[in-house]
């Protein structure tokens, strides 16, 4: 079983992992996950594959708790082993060479920015990343990501760091020549609503904008079509022929519903999760 | 001297009442009277063509006749010298097309029960001490992927030719569609875990959690990991969609999501266990063959109040064995032949309310060879449903074949390979079960594995 080589907080509901996990290091690329499963009976869940280092053969993945298992996951600490780790499953984000590019990170997606923005300042492409958070506290791994790309572009919501404003404000003053520049490619990641509010800034100035989906997962490997996203109109499988799809194509609505799919059962596990900690 | 009685023994099944809302096993297996009674009836033909029709070739009378004269321990020998899994094949096989059609008395009555009389050593034997045959006698390591039916035979028969074998699977738990699709009511994993267990006291190593082009590339295995050959058993895992409007709300999956949910993923035990599955009251299963039938039966399992089959065909048209369509009619299941779905219908929150279909009627044969369903006009109906499972086929994964150069795939998806040895056109790889034929049986499935690990043996130690 993979073991937990460092564990760190990054917030009060994220929390880092560097884990070893050889032969995933050595074939994962910007934009796969891995599948979890934390205990017998437990989810299979589908987590961004933050970074990996292919020497020391470990991969970084960052956890925020939303229900009972990534509860559960967050309350592993370094030296314990994870029960299942699969991947690196889904496909890598491609992204044609040369060009400006601005990965996009709201939440915890900006952990998913660290392989991806470095790959693409290694080969040449002039990089910016936009960090989004509520607020200063909320604001993760900037000091990891900052020496990975050309500009580093932080956004508060209550201006206690950065530019005061969503994501896509900042993204909308650089379209217009502001700050780092009109971008040739953009990469947004994080919750949904703001990888939506992202497609539409982009989407009159015609900018190439890639999302990662993150939709329901069972099997992650093609098996159920659980994870399937509209795209263009036609359904797209998230874990083989995703996760990142044009966004300008993706059906959001469809893909928030969908996603809504299992809320009550979630709820209930979750709080049967708190009951139980709360009783001991 | 064979006894002359026309019907088979029955198998004893638990009330159809009773076991419609419940994961126990439906057959409760021959008891050891029932076996000699039904073992009697082989009639010990010079030229047995039931071997025939057995695609693993297990020598019936023979296995018979050691029932019938008491002999289990031999009878468990014969069967497990060509079938490699069978408790499992005594299951789940349709002998009604295999080795029963064969059957010399098939002309005048009933045939033997071959399959009830497989299960009943292979269950006689799961009582028994595992008696461990193999030893490691050959050096090249042989690298299998996938552990379902072809995968586990082919490393069954690996590792009894001596090989160290080594299964690589990508789920946390191996088995293939044994495991996430045929349900506990039909294939307990009880069972399926025995089976699995008598693999590995052979010396076969399962590696679950690594997905052979992802985790590692095929050609790794080769070149880099030293193995000396490659079998490619990854099945046909891709469920397929009708692509009419609401396929995407909330409410409707493929039977492959609903089926591992609740079979891999344990989502009966929820909230024991963590994945939950929605089943609503009504649910409709497009589809008639034996995925459609697990589905239907397993919804009524979950607590539905009705479930039905929705088909295009008729009856005669069914791909789904006989005993399994018996079995879901007594359970109470519904069936909607010659209807066509057009669209699934929702409501404003986006979940299903029903499925809007179209009656049939048969034409000309098609190029499938079954008679064409041809939509009759003006014959629209509305099915108030509140769930709607997809059981319309699988076809193969493309996963391993898009990272790997050298193999290649038909129209259809499916791998090519020799239909005798399994031979890939890409050297030291071979390949069998679903992946090459496309849905199919379990026990087609096995017979490939079985041919290719003797392939891979006379290409690795040719016989002088
Ligand atoms: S998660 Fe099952 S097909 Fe994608």
């Amino acid at each position: 079983m993979p073991r937990i080589l460092e564990t760190r907080r990054l917030t009060p509901v994220t929390k880092y992992f560097r884990i070893d996990a050889p032969l995933i290091a050595a074939s994962a690329q910007p934009g796969q996950f891995v599948i979890l499963r934390v205990r017998e009976g437990g989810e299979r869940i589908p987590i961004t594959i933050a970074d990996y280092d292919r020497d020391a053969g470990s991969i970084t993945i960052v956890v925020q708790e939303v229900g009972a298992t990534t509860k559960r996951v967050c309350a592993l600490e370094a030296g314990e082993e994870i029960l299942d780790v699969a991947g690196p499953l889904g496909s890598k984000v491609e992204v044609p060479p040369g060009g400006h590019v601005c990965g996009v990170g709201g939440g915890f997606g900006a952990a998913a920015l660290l392989c991806l923005m470095r790959e693409l300042t290694v080969r040449g492409d002039r990089t910016t990343a936009i960090l989004g958070a509520r607020n200063r506290d909320l604001l993760i791994l900037v000091d990891e990501v900052r020496p990975l790309c050309r500009n580093v572009e932080l956004c508060t919501d209550d201006g206690s760091a950065g530019f005061k404003g969503f994501v896509t404000q900042r993204l909308a003053q650089m379209i217009r020549g502001e700050g780092p520049g009109r971008p040739d490619h953009v990469i947004a990641i994080g919750p949904m609503a703001m990888m939506r509010a992202v497609a539409e800034t982009t989407r009159e100035a015609k900018i190439n904008t890639l999302v990662s989906m993150d939709p329901l997962m069972v099997d992650g490997t093609g098996m159920c079509g659980g994870c399937r996203v509209t795209v263009g109109g036609r359904a797209q499988f998230a874990c083989v022929d995703g996760p990142c799809f044009d966004a300008h194509q993706v059906d959001f609505e469809e893909a928030m519903r969908r996603n809504k799919q299992y809320a009550r059962e979630e709820r209930q596990a979750a709080d049967r999760l708190a009951c139980a900690a709360a009783g001991e | 001297m064979p006894v002359k009685r026309t019907e088979k023994t029955r198998m004893p099944a638990r009330e159809a009442r009773v076991r419609a809302r419940d994961f126990q096993e439906v057959n409760r297996g021959y008891t050891t009277f029932h076996a000699a009674f039904e073992a009697e009836r082989c009639l010990r033909c010079q030229e047995p063509i039931c071997v025939d029709g057995c695609p693993v070739k297990i020598p019936i009378p023979d296995f018979i006749h050691a029932v019938a004269i008491g002999d289990m321990a031999g009878a468990a020998k014969i069967l497990r010298t060509s079938n490699p899994l069978p408790a499992i094949c005594g299951r789940v096989c349709p002998q009604e097309i295999q080795c029963e059609s064969e059957c010399s008395m098939v002309k005048r009555c009933e045939s033997v029960a071959i399959g009830h009389l497989e299960r009943f050593v292979a269950d006689w034997e799961r009582t028994r001490p595992l008696a461990v045959m193999a030893a490691t006698t050959r050096k090249e390591k042989i690298a299998v992927i996938g552990a379902g039916p072809s995968g586990l035979v082919c490393a069954g028969e690996l590792a009894r030719l001596g090989y160290p074998v080594t299964i690589y699977e990508a789920l946390h738990a191996p088995g293939g569609v044994l495991r996430y699709g045929i349900p506990e009511f039909r294939l307990p994993k009880a069972v399926l875990d025995w089976e699995i267990g008598v693999l590995k006291a052979t010396g076969v190593e399962i590696v679950c959690n690594v997905i052979i082009g992802k985790t590692l590339a095929l050609d790794e295995l080769l070149d880099k990991h030293g193995y000396a050959a490659v079998f490619i058993g990854t099945g046909a895992g891709l469920p397929q969609f009708l692509g009419i409007p609401g396929e995407n709300l909330n409410g409707v999956m493929s039977a492959n999501e609903f089926l591992t949910r609740i079979n891999l993923m344990r989502a009966y035990e929820f909230p024991e266990a963590d994945t939950p599955v929605r089943v609503s009251k009504r649910v409709a299963v497009i589809g008639a063959g034996n995925t459609a039938m697990d589905a239907v039966r397993t919804a009524l399992r979950m607590g539905a109040d009705e479930a039905s089959i929705v088909y295009r065909r008729s009856e005669k048209e069914m791909g789904a064995r006989v005993e399994e369509y018996h079995h879901a009619l007594e359970e109470g299941v519904k069936f909607h032949w010659l209807t066509n779905p057009l669209e699934v219908v929702g409501n404003a929150e986006g979940w299903v309310t029903g499925l809007r279909c179209q009656r049939m009627k048969l034409g000309e044969p098609d190029a499938s060879g079954r008679a064409r369903p041809i939509p009759i006009v003006g014959s629209e109906l509305l099915l108030p449903v509140d769930n709607v499972i997809l059981a319309i086929g699988t076809t193969p994964n493309p996963l391993l074949t898009r990272t790997t150069a050298g193999l290649l795939t038909n129209k259809k998806g499916c791998l090519v390979a020799d239909e005798q040895t399994g031979q890939t056109p890409k050297a030291r790889v071979f390949a069998g079960g679903d992946a090459v034929t496309g849905a199919a049986t379990v026990i087609l499935a096995a017979g490939a594995g079985k041919r290719a690990a003797q392939a891979i043996h006379d290409a690795l130690a040719p016989r002088r």
